[in-house]
């Protein structure tokens, strides 16, 4: 046995359940049962799937039965969408449930067997898991007629993405690139330079904590109106939001981060004759990185929720929170999912972007380090 | 500078060819903490003179206040009363002329610098130019047996091989005073020996002055011209050996086989002994 075998562990045996699926109706045809020798496509998608489980042995490394057992997974995830294209309900389709059951179930060996591996094929993981749980979406809504007011499938939210790529792109460009990025730059520095300063005047750090903890209680759907009335539609009174509600968590990681040199670092420099602002620099600031870098992420989501709340209590007729206030009126809930699946991706490309710079910068830090 | 005061434990350096001149000059320091139950005397009425050229040892029990001792000098920690010179200036202002190179009892390294950087970090604040501290640096390195380890990160190299980065890090800006705490504590003995044996030649070749705090009684005897043996609660000087009448100040480690180097010892052993019967 080759030593990438002897690695694998045996595949539990609840994905098997999938054998069961010809007992039960597998669609329904103009309100007949149909059951799975009597639908030939079906019926070759569900036998390449019994047939990859069965031959899972015989690649001779991890990689190799993961890449099988995906494409009886795939086979099984086609099934459901084929059927649905040619006018079968699948509402009652037990035996066609008991199959994607087992089929997400081998899902699970496949990701578990390709977080084993190493080499690239490692990071196809977690975009299989998320692929997973679209095409789980797409089936389920589709299968069951849910209705698309309560959650549209998401072939649908892709569609009006395009119909509206124009308009959604107007409203990224308004709430993220306009409002967001400038009230974040505001707020995150404004924390930074008031932090510095209330390092060097301690009144001041005791003063502004207290008011901090004040600050992050009072609830962004409360000072939005005010901010609108204090600065006006356009993207000013979001920036204003949004520095009101990054600014204190950016001065208390910036001021935890001053804090966190030990004595021993300092004495070193005071050892040198080295003054304020060079211990500032050589010393005290690369201690706090890491916490700037939480400061910073925490408020990177923080600014793109606050920017589109606050353009629900008014703003020129453009942006992401206008757009899903407007849409969600007209009953168009396709186009409000695609808005949110925009704010969605934004926010997590913003937050991995950070987490990639720290990794960079901070690879020091305790819990960053590769040996 | 005032006339020397005859203080019970100052003692007036040996005298060589050349006239010696006191590079620091302790006087009747006394430091208390103020913890926050009770006071705590870590140093009591501690009166001592260092020569240029001298090699000091401070020994004693822990938490006899050797630490506080060579924070004081190095103006880290301020005395409740006496006074402290350091080449004739306020502690302060020798601290600011970068008069001494410290070695802390931890390494103190920066997790962010690679090695050669934080020995070249006293270097950059001088404003040294960047080539040179370069090379420097790797000399200091060379030095301490870590050539080869410039580009790692502190936290890939052994408490050791750390604690050797801190001692290239304090040679690098060449001061003339050494201070160093407890610097070959957590090295294995034949690296200690073998450092050992380069700190005396480098002592011997640039006529730095040195505190050197240690555990080891061999340590201190090979190393020192003069050993100060302190006691703990409160902190003060026990015994001051000379070690300069007995021993050539050239020295190899078969030395510590000699009559002479065993009576040393011997005299230290008893010093600590006595001051550990205060302990109870
Ligand atoms: N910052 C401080 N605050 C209060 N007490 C302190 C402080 N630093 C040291 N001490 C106390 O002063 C005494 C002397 O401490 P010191 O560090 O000088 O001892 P040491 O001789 O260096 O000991 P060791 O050999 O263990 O390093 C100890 O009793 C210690 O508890
Ligand atoms: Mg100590």
């Amino acid at each position: 046995m080759s030593r990438s075998n002897m690695a694998r562990p045996a595949m539990a045996p609840w994905p098997l359940v999938m054998l069961a699926a010809p007992l039960l109706p597998f669609a329904m045809l103009d309100g007949a049962a149909l059951y799975l020798p009597q639908i030939p496509v079906a019926l070759a998608l569900f036998a390449l799937s019994v047939a990859t489980i069965l031959a899972r042995r015989l690649p001779a490394s991890a990689l190799g039965e993961a890449v099988l057992l995906l494409v009886g997974v795939a086979a099984a995830y086609a099934a459901p969408l084929v059927l649905l294209n040619q006018g079968h309900a699948l509402a009652q389709a037990g035996g066609l449930w008991l199959y994607l059951a087992g089929a997400t179930l081998l899902l699970w060996r496949v990701l578990a067997l390709l977080a084993g591996v190493t080499g690239p094929a490692r990071l196809a993981g977690p975009a299989l898991f998320g692929m997973a749980l679209v095409l789980l979406w797409e089936i389920l809504t589709r299968g069951f007629q849910v209705p698309t007011i309560l959650l549209p499938p998401p072939s649908l939210v892709a569609t009006a993405f395009a119909a509206n790529a124009a308009d959604l792109w107007d409203d990224f460009r308004q709430t993220v690139l306009i409002s967001v990025l400038r009230g974040y730059l505001i707020g995150c520095g404004a924390g930074f330079l008031v932090a510095i300063l209330a390092d060097r005047v301690p009144f001041l750090a005791r003063g502004l904590l207290p008011l901090g903890n004040l600050a992050s209680a009072v609830p962004v759907v409360g000072i939005a109106p005010i901010m609108v009335m204090w600065f006006g539609f356009d993207w000013q009174s979001k920036a204003a939001v949004i520095v009101v509600m990054t600014f204190f968590p950016m001065l208390i990681n910036t001021l935890a981060g001053l804090q966190s040199a030990e004595r021993i670092q300092l004495d070193l420099m005071r050892s040198y004759g080295a003054g304020y602002w060079r211990t500032l620099a050589m010393l005290r600031l690369p201690c706090a990185l890491p916490f700037l870098f939480n400061g910073l992420k925490i408020n990177s989501t923080l600014a793109l929720i606050g920017a589109i709340v606050a353009e629900f209590f008014g703003t020129p007729v453009v942006g992401m929170g206008f757009r899903i206030s407007t849409q969600v009126a007209r009953m168009n809930l396709d186009i409000v999912w695609a808005t949110i699946a925009v704010a969605a991706l934004t926010g997590s490309l913003l937050y991995g972007a950070l987490a990639l710079a720290e990794r960079h910068v901070t690879a020091w830090h305790p819990s960053l380090r590769k040996r | 500078m005032p006339a020397a005061q005859p203080a019970p434990l100052t003692l007036v350096p040996p005298a060589a060819d050349t006239a010696p001149r006191t590079i620091v000059d302790i006087r009747n320091l006394t430091l208390t903490y103020q913890a926050a139950d009770h006071p705590v005397y870590a140093l009591s009425d501690v009166s001592l003179s260092i020569a240029k050229g001298d090699f000091i040892s401070l020994i004693g029990p822990s938490g006899c206040g050797k630490t506080t001792l060579m924070r004081v000098v190095a103006d880290l920690e301020q005395p409740t009363s006496g006074e402290v010179t350091v080449n004739g200036m306020t502690p302060e202002q020798a601290r600011l002329k970068r008069a001494y190179g410290y070695v802390f009892q931890a390494p103190a390294l920066y997790p962010w610098r690679t090695v050669e950087r934080n020995v070249m970090l006293p270097l950059e604040i001088m404003g040294m130019p960047k080539a040179d501290r370069q090379q420097r640096a790797r000399e200091q390195l060379d030095l301490v047996g870590l050539s080869g380890f410039e580009r790692k990160f502190p936290w890939q190299l052994s408490g050791g091989m750390q604690q050797r980065v801190s001692i290239a890090r304090a040679l690098a800006f060449d001061p003339d005073l050494l201070l160093m705490d407890e610097p070959f504590g957590a090295l294995d003995e034949i690296t200690r020996d073998h450092l050992n044996l380069q700190l005396t030649r480098l002592w011997l070749s640039t006529r730095k002055t040195c505190i050197f705090v240690t555990h080891s009684i061999a340590e201190a005897v090979f190393l020192s011209t003069r050993i100060v043996v302190m006691s703990p609660r409160p902190g003060r000087i026990l015994d001051v050996i000379d070690c300069d009448r007995d021993l050539p100040r050239e020295r190899t480690l078969d030395i510590r086989e000699s009559p002479e180097f065993q009576r040393i010892a011997h005299r230290v052993r008893e010093g600590l002994m006595e001051g550990h019967s205060y302990d109870d």
